[in-house]
């Protein structure tokens, strides 16, 4: 009467990786496979394409999206969305450009010129203050998260742009003479020469991927994406996840915000202008649900190396940027719907095997009404 | 007057019956072979406890599930309908249990839902607006038609879901559980409408909790347990008594209440709670209610639908803020604390509807039954997975949960098996007192008799449970002691040696003399 199939066994858990396994590979495979497919194409394609040095470039340009992506992936797997991380980005660099001329105190008549450590430290509280505003909004007043995070972002473009009346910070560079120098190193120094933002993002992947599977604070988010309510009466503390989420993307976002000026030697008000659609979109490639609780770390990776790779490929060989835009989206596409197939295979399995897979979210849905919610008979 | 199971019934006056109906949702059987008639023109009422099969029978019926074996014959003839909407157009409706109004839209556009009158340039609202008001003054309920339906009161969004059956003309008319908000006013009202739905020929399925009150508009009963059905007679051989004699039944054993231990102290105390409704009528659905729970005691609490159990469990363990009281736990004052400080306190809860509060959908057996004891496996910021993986695989022996392993995902697991991964979640916390809403809700009566061994187990170990249900039969089970919930308060204490009459009556349920 209460037998289990056997179709159960070979069902891995998707949430975390427990070592290495094939048949998870496979599963997740697709952005896998697709990255090769990429690079196999392009190579035929073209023949700068398939060499390590434009590898590096193309790693590069990736990382800004990865490191996006990684913030993006954390908010998503507790079911919310922060689109925000395009505007914290840029409001992040401004932020930085205006620290790097220096300030100046009027009342104490001094210029001050905070070195390049303390500029990046305070952008990326500037980045966590953004975030603590979205997560504050959203798990205290109960603000959707696309509408919190959508007023969050008008109101954090807005900023940059006042901050410099639209105009960009050209010097960034600092002087010797002045101790802040050193800002370049984010887009240009090579650690074995590897870009250094391919490092940072390496950095945050690794950390993020701890903090996921081996971390109290993982196990949290996963639960708390999964289904709030019961997570809430297994005494997961699930707001205090739900903001930490949003502070934590705010501070990717303004992370990519420093790489990208530095890489940019220039830091512009409008900078990172629908990052955020392209993170959410490489989270989705990588096989996150959108509905939370799915996803991980090496899915989101591969989803950013797929866009980046693909947009750059399609540079290299000279097609127009307007069909980059439409092979993008064709991707974004095509990977939502693999998605829908695998979760909607996932359930046909459980049902079949006796659970009862309703009701998966319901996460602030009021207390039934006693009347209402029995089910008898 | 009885008629055993699996014979076929007369088939002279029914307009629909079922023949042989089985009906599985995976290892689980809700039906086992159900024959079933609808008598014309009259009211067939079904009696069962929760998880007999009345609702699962009732929406194969009108064409909502398809059974996994069996026949529907209509009129003589064998049918299948494809969707409710066929079994509709065939004259068949149904009033759910679960209201399925749209809140936002008026009484008249929930009358008329998918089935709008048209004019040749769009919809004829007047008309719709006269019939809808012609109904409600059939019903004898002064609402007006244009009333968003999230503004009335639940009892009259009931007659407005009422409303939208009786709309349809059709033959056959199933009511699950019609009258559970109404008040007695309106239930004579719909009790008129229904002598009169009759005359005219219409056939009746009447479902209901309330049996005194079913058996005043009874022509036929039906009693179902456990997925059979195990009496049939007409409502003027029968009384009461034999309803609940065949509904109950005797021959499953669920337990008796540990004995061989003595109880410790005062583990739980509840006093002077109240709880005021979430919808924001100020109404208290728990009015300053008082319970002690010793140490190594089991205490039932029964009540019907809308008692306020699972409200004063909730707040309880800190789910929903209590209006007024406090609650102890060992002498301590636990109702400031969050759920967390609660659960490391050792006062936990399983709540009622497991899919929705109990398990993560996404995560794996194992990591649903350590989601709430991470602490344990914790090694300063990391998580150790020999730890962890040891408590989960103890967890699952001592539980006794019949999975593939650890790994498996939670939705592979048959319903009981579920419910033992909810309980063996907050066991695995080493509670002091565990507070149950419905443990035995929508599992198997196996099942259900292994949920009951292991709380008696653990009782006798020193844990203080609390368990609530809205079936006698369980409270007779397990409990030291009943206390049985009626409209917030507590209206009646019993030892384990009391009977299911004097609770049922003590609940509002039946009054026998």
């Amino acid at each position: 009467m209460t037998d289990v199939s056997q179709a159960s066994k070979q069902s891995s858990p998707s949430t975390g990786g427990e070592g290495f396994d094939v048949a998870k590979l496979l599963l997740e495979g697709r952005a896998f496979f697709a990255l090769i497919v990429i690079i196999v194409v392009f190579s035929i394609l073209s023949p700068y394409y398939l060499s390590v040095a434009n590898f590096l470039t193309m790693a590069s340009h990736v990382a800004i999206f990865g490191i996006l992506a990684v913030g993006m992936l954390l908010v998503i797997l507790n079911g919310g969305i922060d689109l925000s991380v395009g505007s914290t980005l840029g409001l992040a660099g401004v932020v930085a450009g205006f620290l790097m001329q220096g300030v100046t105190l009027t009342w104490l008549g001094v210029v001050l010129y905070p070195p390049v450590w303390v500029v990046a430290v305070l952008a990326c509280m500037l980045g966590a203050v953004v975030g603590l505003v979205n997560g504050v909004l959203i798990a205290r007043f109960k603000v959707p998260a696309f509408v919190a995070t959508l007023g969050v972002m008008y109101m954090a473009r807005g900023l940059a742009l006042l901050m410099t009346s639209g105009l960009t910070y050209n010097n960034l560079g600092g002087k010797p003479e002045l101790g802040n120098t050193g800002f370049d190193a984010l887009g240009f120094n090579r650690l074995f020469g590897v870009p250094t933002g391919v490092v940072v993002l390496v950095v945050i992947a690794l950390i993020g991927s701890i903090v996921l599977n081996r971390t109290a604070f993982g196990r949290w988010l996963y639960a708390s994406g999964g289904n709030e309510r019961a997570a809430e009466l297994s005494g997961v503390p699930v707001k205090t996840v739900q903001i930490s989420v949003y502070v934590l993307s705010g501070i990717c976002a303004a992370i990519a915000g420093l790489i990208l000026s530095s890489q940019l030697t220039s830091a512009g008000p409008t900078a990172g202008t629908t990052y955020e659609l392209t993170a959410i979109a490489a989270v989705v490639i990588g096989g996150a649900a959108l509905t939370g609780g799915r996803g991980n770390i090496r899915g989101t990776l591969l989803g950013a190396f797929v866009i980046g790779f693909l947009s750059d490929g399609l540079v290299i060989i000279g097609i127009s940027s307007y069909w980059q835009t439409v092979f993008t989206g064709a991707v974004i596409v095509l990977a939502v719907l693999l998605n829908a197939v695998q979760y909607r295979r996932r359930s046909k399995l459980s049902a079949s095997t006796g659970g009862q897979p309703t009701s998966q979210k319901r996460g602030k849905a009021e207390p039934a009404n006693p009347a209402q919610g029995k089910t008898a008979g | 007057m009885t008629t055993a199971s699996g014979t076929e019934p007369a088939t002279g006056d029914a307009v629909l019956s079922a023949r042989n109906v089985v009906m599985s949702y995976g290892g689980v059987h809700a039906l086992k072979g159900v024959n079933f008639d609808i008598h014309r023109g009259k009211v067939t009422t079904l009696f069962g406890e929760n998880g007999a099969g009345k609702s699962t029978l009732m929406k194969i019926l009108s064409g909502v599930v398809t059974p996994t074996s069996g026949d529907i014959v209509l009129d003589g003839n064998l049918v299948s309908f494809s969707s409710s909407s066929d079994a509709r157009d065939r004259g068949i409706s149904i009033i759910h249990q679960e209201l399925s109004l749209a809140p936002n839209l008026s009484v008249r556009d929930n009358i008329f839902m998918g089935r709008e009158l048209r004019t040749r340039t769009g919809l004829d609202f007047a008309e719709e607006s006269r019939q809808a008001r012609a109904l409600m003054a059939d019903l004898e309920e002064d609402i007006d038609p244009m009333t968003l339906v999230e503004d009335l009161r639940l009892g009259q969004q009931q007659i407005v879901e009422i409303a939208r059956a009786l709309s349809v003309d059709s033959r056959i008319l199933i009511m699950d559980e019609p009258t559970s908000a109404l008040s007695a006013t309106e239930v004579e009202v719909l009790f008129k409408v229904i002598r009169d739905l009759t005359s005219r020929g219409v056939s009746i399925v009447y479902i209901s909790h309330h049996l005194e009150e079913a058996l005043q508009i009874t022509d036929y009963a039906v009693v179902l347990r456990d997925g059979a059905i195990t009496a049939t007679a007409e409502a003027k051989d029968i009384d009461l008594e034999w309803i609940v004699r065949n509904m109950v039944g005797e021959n499953f054993d669920l337990g008796s209440p540990p004995t061989g231990h003595a109880f410790g102290e005062v583990a739980l105390s509840i006093e002077d709670v109240s709880v005021t409704d979430t919808s924001g009528s100020g109404y208290s659905v728990v009015d300053h209610l008082s319970l002690d729970v010793r140490a190594g005691e089991i205490v039932c609490i029964y009540g019907l639908m809308g008692a306020g159990r699972t409200e004063l469990l909730e707040a309880v363990a800190g789910r929903v803020p209590m209006a007024g009281g406090r609650a102890l736990l060992e002498g301590e004052d636990v109702t400031g604390l969050t759920i967390a400080q609660r659960i490391a306190r050792g006062l936990v809860l399983v709540p009622e509807d497991r899919q929705r509060d109990g398990l993560v959908q996404t995560m794996t057996v194992g990591r649903n039954l350590s989601l709430a004891s991470i602490e344990a496996f914790a090694k300063g910021l990391f998580l150790s997975r020999p730890r962890e993986r040891a408590l989960i695989d103890d967890s699952i022996r001592k539980v006794t949960i019949k999975t593939a392993g650890g790994n498996a995902m939670i939705g592979s697991l048959s319903g009981g098996n579920q419910q033992k991964v909810v309980i063996g979640k907050m066991l695995t916390t080493n509670p002091k007192v565990i507070l149950l809403d419905e443990p035995s809700r929508g599992i198997d009566v196996g099942a259900k008799a292994e949920v009951f061994r292991l709380l008696s187990e653990r009782a006798a170990q020193g844990l203080a449970v609390v368990f609530s249900t809205s079936e006698v039969n369980e409270c007779l089970s397990i409990a030291h002691r009943i206390v049985v919930m009626r409209r917030g308060k507590i209206s009646a204490k019993f030892g384990a040696n009391a009977t299911k009459e004097q609770i049922m009556a003590a609940s509002g349920e039946a009054v026998v003399a």
